[in-house]
C-alpha cells in the first residue's frame, strides 16, 4: 500500500472549483458568491490552524495538555448542544446538563476503547485519544442535542396529557414515560440509521480516511466497526443520562411539572 | 367517613381558602373567570406548588407520597389530558368500566376509537369515567359539563350525586348558577378578595 502526498500547488488547483462556483453565482444572480469564498477560506484557515495544534500536541507528548484539549472539545460541544435546543432549561443547567452527561458518556467510552482494545503506548497517546474522542463527542452531542430538544417540545405540547397521569397518580417518571420513548428514539435513530447505511449506502469518512492513507481496506473496516459500536455506546449513555437528568429537572420531589424551569424563549 | 379540609390555601391569585368538605357533600365554587377556582382544585390534588395547608382524614397532604394523594384527591380538567393514541390505552381496568361507559351513551368499542378523532364532549365524558374507575375518595371537577349537551350534563350530575351518596367529596366549578342549585350541598362564591358562602336553595 502506498500513500500519495499532496502540496500547495495541488491545493491551489482544487480550489479552482470554488472559484468556479462563485463565478456561476455571479453570472446568476445568486448572491451567492461571498459566502462561498468567506467560508472556503474560514474553513481552509480552521483546519490548517488545528492542523498545526495537532502536530503540536503529538510533539509535547504530555498527559495534562491532551487532557486540556479533551475537555477544549468538550466545552465547546456543550455549547454546539445548548445552541440547537428551542427551549432551554432556566439558569446554569442550560449548558450544564447537557454538557456534563456527554463529557461522562464520551470519556468513559473513549478510556474504554484505548486502555481494552486499542491500547496504544501510553493509553493517553494524543495520536489515538483525540481523534478517537472526537468521533464519539460528535455523535453524543447529536444524540443528547436531539432527545433534549424533543423532551422539552414533548413536555409543552403533551403538558395536558403528562398532567393527567400525574393527577391519575403516576409517579414522574411513569407520567413522561412515553416522553422518555420519544426523546431516546429521536436521539438514537441517527447512530442506528447511521450504522444500517454504512458500506452499502455511504462509506464511513474515517474509514475512507485510512485507506486513502494507505492502510489495508479490512483493516481500516475492522477499526470502523470498532468506531461504530464506541459511537452507539457513548450516545447512548450520553442521550439516557441527559434526558433522565431533564425530566428530573423539569419534575419535582412532588411529582410535579415544573415547565417554570425552562427558560423563557 | 373521609373529610376534606383546607386550611389557609393560597394560590397565586385570588382569596385565601379555608373550609372543609365532608363525605357525601358537594362544595360548588363560583366566581368569574380568572379569580383562580382551577388554580385552587390544582393546588389541593397537589399538581401546583401553593400556601396553606391540605388535610384528608387530619393526614396532611405533605405526609403522603403525592400519586397516592392524587389517587385518593383526583383532579378532573375541563379538558382531560391524553398520551397514547388509542381510547382503551387510557384505560388499564376495560371491565370495570363498562358500566359507566354504558351510562354515557358509549358501546364498548369506543376504547378501539382514535383519541384524535373525539370530540370534546366525548372527551370530557371518558375523562370523567377514567377518573371514576380509580374509585377516589374527593372528586375535583373543572367545569365538568362545560362541553356537553343538556342530556349528558344530565347524565354527568346523576352519576356525580350517585358517587356522593356512596361516601364520596365533591369539589365541584361550576359557572352555571341552575346548576350550582341543583348539585351543590354547599356553594361559595370567590371573588378577587373574599370567599363567601351562598345560600343553595
Amino acid at each position: 500500500m502506498s500513500y500519495v502526498s499532496i502540496d500547495l500547488t495541488d491545493l491551489l488547483i482544487a480550489s479552482l472549483l470554488v472559484l468556479a462556483n462563485g463565478g456561476l453565482s455571479l453570472l446568476f444572480g445568486l448572491g451567492l458568491a461571498k459566502k462561498l469564498i468567506w467560508s472556503a477560506l474560514r474553513m481552509t484557515i480552521q483546519l490548517l490552524a488545528i492542523g498545526f495544534v495537532l502536530r503540536w500536541l503529538f510533539a509535547m507528548e504530555s498527559p495534562w495538555l491532551t487532557l486540556i484539549a479533551a475537555l477544549a472539545m468538550v466545552a465547546v460541544a456543550g455549547r454546539e448542544i445548548m445552541a440547537r435546543q428551542d427551549r432551554r432549561l432556566s439558569g446554569l443547567w442550560a449548558y450544564g446538563l447537557g454538557t456534563s452527561t456527554m463529557l461522562a458518556a464520551a470519556m468513559v467510552v473513549t478510556v474504554f476503547a484505548l486502555t481494552t482494545q486499542i491500547r496504544p503506548d501510553p493509553w493517553w497517546d494524543p495520536q489515538y485519544a483525540l481523534p478517537i474522542l472526537g468521533m464519539i463527542l460528535g455523535n453524543t452531542m447529536t444524540g443528547i442535542a436531539l432527545g433534549l430538544q424533543t423532551l422539552t417540545r414533548g413536555l409543552e405540547r403533551g403538558k395536558a396529557g403528562v398532567e393527567a397521569r400525574l393527577a391519575l397518580g403516576e409517579t414522574r417518571f411513569g407520567a413522561t414515560r412515553h416522553v422518555l420513548r420519544d426523546a431516546l428514539s429521536s436521539a438514537l435513530i441517527p447512530v442506528i440509521n447511521g450504522m444500517a447505511a454504512a458500506g452499502i449506502v455511504s462509506l464511513p469518512g474515517m474509514m475512507t480516511g485510512q485507506i486513502l492513507a494507505g492502510v489495508e481496506p479490512v483493516e481500516a473496516v475492522e477499526y470502523q466497526i470498532l468506531i461504530m459500536f464506541l459511537i452507539a455506546g457513548g450516545t447512548a449513555f450520553g442521550a439516557i443520562a441527559a434526558v433522565l437528568g431533564g425530566i428530573m429537572r423539569l419534575t419535582d420531589s412532588r411529582h410535579r411539572l415544573r415547565l417554570d424551569r425552562l427558560a423563557n424563549p | 367517613m373521609q373529610k376534606l379540609e383546607l386550611r389557609g390555601l393560597k394560590v397565586a391569585v385570588g382569596p385565601t381558602l379555608t373550609c372543609t368538605v365532608a363525605a357525601g357533600e358537594c362544595l360548588v365554587l363560583r366566581g368569574a373567570s380568572g379569580v383562580g377556582k382551577s388554580l385552587l382544585l390544582r393546588a389541593i390534588a397537589d399538581l401546583d406548588r401553593h400556601e396553606g395547608e391540605v388535610l384528608l382524614d387530619g393526614v396532611p397532604q405533605d405526609a403522603v407520597a403525592a400519586p397516592i394523594w392524587r389517587r385518593k384527591v383526583l383532579y378532573v380538567a375541563t379538558e382531560p389530558g391524553w398520551w397514547a393514541d388509542y381510547v382503551g390505552d387510557h384505560f388499564p381496568d376495560r371491565d370495570g368500566i363498562a358500566g359507566d361507559l354504558d351510562n354515557f351513551g358509549f358501546s364498548p368499542d369506543c376504547l378501539e376509537w382514535r383519541v384524535d378523532r373525539l370530540s370534546s364532549g366525548e372527551r370530557q365524558r371518558l375523562g370523567l369515567i377514567r377518573a371514576l374507575s380509580l374509585q377516589p375518595d374527593v372528586l375535583l371537577l373543572d367545569e365538568p359539563t362545560a362541553t356537553l349537551d343538556a342530556l349528558n350534563t344530565g347524565r354527568v350530575e346523576k352519576l356525580v350525586a350517585d358517587h356522593c351518596r356512596d361516601g364520596m367529596a365533591v369539589l365541584w366549578v361550576s359557572h352555571d348558577e341552575d346548576q350550582a342549585r341543583r348539585v351543590a350541598t354547599h356553594i361559595l362564591r370567590l371573588s378577587p378578595t373574599q370567599a363567601v358562602a351562598e345560600a343553595v336553595s
